[in-house]
């Protein structure tokens, strides 16, 4: 097994320096939960760290809704920005690569190289768009695991993840209880509530109504519902920051100091939320976007065990810690509560932390001391089968 | 290992299950596990204890006391423990009921205020004791319902708990015949076993 390419030259402490992402193909059908099956589908990952002679360290880095397989370290020397939760992944840090095999993919339906709405439909030969089917939490699962028998990794160490990451952790020991002895569930929620759910509706009314939408096949007309996407993310973001985080950050500063009497951007936080979605449209396909909060809505994994989650998690075999951030108003340290009481009441093994952290539900991604403190205490405490 | 849990240890028996209220470090819980294969879990808000379980592969649940155990069900552990943080919690007689709501057995354990070194010190100082076991001043102290051997037998008493065990020892958590004579004048620490 090799390690993801590294260069000594990007190396920075704590970085797991260049890294290459690399593409898996699965040319099998897969049945999706929606009832459509993909004739085939690749998914892109990285990979930090070596697998161990045992086959023992593998662990699965999810990620949330706007997220990829570039995790950490960087893609190229003059990469400004290291992956999306370097903060946690690295030689020393939380989930240390000097012990651990980190995957890390990017999700089906996904807009980063993975299969998704932008992919080319072979019945067609054009960008699946609108067509690509509608993907669940445990679709992902199901294809996490072929990359996991395709890289001959026996079970995972841990299953790792924040927010719908976090879903994907517990849906994982659910389906997969003999595969999963460590699942790390942050900032997530057993399943969304009504409020969750109407802005995720919101963000896709933003899109959908894009006249540059096109009913999903804007790339043969060359385009790209930009103010749509940018509005869903700038509603998105919000849910993201706290009352607290925006008025440290931006107050009611103006931008020019002075009001202007009209309707342009003034306030400096009318321009940060701009700026953030015009960069994310740029970035992101619409597509994937509709289908990933799809995927959250649908999220519900007590569903099928008569609505009982303790029933649902009766069923994992792993240890899990569950954190959560006082801040967070979108998956409130109340809804992770839930995950824990129903660990409890199925009398599993699960440690709970409530972090307090003025950031909000983005606070997952940042480096805030007690939080990766208890996350690399808990990865260190994790018995690794052939390590002495 | 302190020698309250020492003491604790050996009223609980193998493979039972436990819920540790104000757990500390974990280091009763992790003895348990070892040594009985216990399923335990702890509830703590002091963070570096929190880390300090997590490092010793405790459950651990960051939960303030102060909130209740609404979040556990009935009867849902075999024993309810709660050592030295009876005397921290708002309304000590509500956390017993929890605790005997969630749990068959309940293990307690407190500082003994009518420990005669508490006595002395008040009689010939005049003033709130403080100790070496209690050593907070008395407008900063967390411990804001001290009680005596005696004033929690009457608790017990009105409440109609039967006790099972009951001990007390010294601040080395070492027993004596004078303790054992004249609990509520010689134990610096009570240790209770009590079911409904």
């Amino acid at each position: 097994m090799t390690s993801a390419l590294q260069t000594p030259a990007k190396q920075t402490k704590g970085s797991v320096g260049i890294v290459q992402p690399r593409l898996f193909r699965y040319d099998h059908p897969i049945t999706l939960q929606c009832g459509k099956t993909l004739p085939h589908y690749e998914l892109v990952y990285e990979t930090y760290g070596t697998l161990n002679a045992a086959k023992s360290n593998a662990v699965l880095v999810c990620h949330a809704l706007s997220g990829h397989h570039h995790a950490a370290g960087f893609h190229s020397e003059d990469d400004k920005k290291p992956g999306w939760w370097d903060a946690c992944i690295g030689p020393g840090k939380a989930i240390d690569t000097n012990r651990f095999y980190v995957v890390s993919l990017n999700n089906l339906g996904g807009c980063h190289g993975s299969t998704g709405p932008n992919s080319v439909n072979p019945d067609t030969h054009k960008p699946y768009g609108p067509d690509f089917p509608i993907v669940t939490v445990r679709d992902w699962v199901n294809s996490q695991l072929t990359l996991m028998q395709h890289l001959e990794i026996p079970h995972w160490a841990a299953v790792v993840g924040g927010s719908l990451g976090g879903m994907q952790a517990m849906q994982w020991s659910i389906d997969f209880p003999d595969l999963v002895r460590n699942a790390v569930v942050i900032a997530a929620a057993p399943k969304l509530s009504a409020q969750n759910i109407a802005f995720n509706e919101v963000a896709r009314k933003a899109i959908l109504s894009d006249p540059d939408f096109r009913e999903g096949h804007y790339y043969e007309h060359n385009t790209y519902p930009k103010i749509g996407l940018s509005l869903a993310r700038m509603l998105g973001h919000i849910t993201y920051l706290s009352d607290a985080a925006m008025r440290e950050k931006f107050g009611r500063e103006l931008r020019d100091g002075a009001k202007s009497f009209d309707f342009d951007v003034e306030f400096q936080v009318e321009s940060y939320l701009n700026y953030q979605g015009e960069v994310f449209s740029k970035n992101f396909d619409a597509n994937t976007y509709l289908l990933m909060t799809r995927a959250l809505d649908y999220f519900d994994p007590a569903e099928e065990f008569d609505h009982d989650l303790r029933l649902a998690l009766a069923q994992a075999q792993a240890r899990f810690l569950v954190m959560s951030f006082t801040t967070d108003w979108r998956f409130s340290p109340e809804r992770s509560q839930e995950i824990v009481q129903a660990l409890l009441a199925a009398r599993k093994q699960v440690s709970y932390a409530d972090i307090e952290c003025p950031q909000g539900h983005d606070s997952f991604l940042l480096d805030v001391p007690r939080y990766t403190n208890l996350f690399k205490a808990y990865m260190n405490s994790i018995e690794l089968d052939g390590e002495h | 290992m302190r020698q309250d849990l020492q003491t604790i240890q050996q009223w609980i028996r193998p493979d039972c299950s436990v819920l540790d209220l104000g757990c500390g470090d974990g280091a009763l819980l992790a003895h348990l596990w070892e040594a009985k294969n216990v399923v335990g879990y702890g509830l703590e808000i002091d963070q570096d204890k929190i880390l300090e379980c997590i490092k010793k592969n405790v459950n651990v649940i960051e939960q303030d006391l102060d909130g209740g155990l609404g979040n556990f069900e009935n009867d849902s552990f075999d024993v309810v423990i709660m050592t030295q943080a009876l005397q921290a919690v708002h309304y000590p007689d509500k956390v017993i009921d929890d605790m005997l709501r969630v749990g068959k057995e309940c293990i307690i354990t407190f500082p003994n205020f009518g420990y005669w070194g508490c006595r002395l010190y008040l009689m010939t100082k005049g003033r709130m004791p403080v100790s070496k076991q209690l050593p907070y001043t008395w407008y900063n102290t967390p411990n804001i319902h001290l009680c005596t051997f005696k004033d929690f037998e009457a608790l017990c008493h009105r409440k109609h708990l039967k006790i099972l065990n009951r001990t007390v020892v010294d601040m080395h958590f070492r027993d004596g015949v004078l303790m054992r004579l004249f609990p509520n004048l010689f134990g610096e620490v009570a240790v209770y076993h009590v079911t409904k």
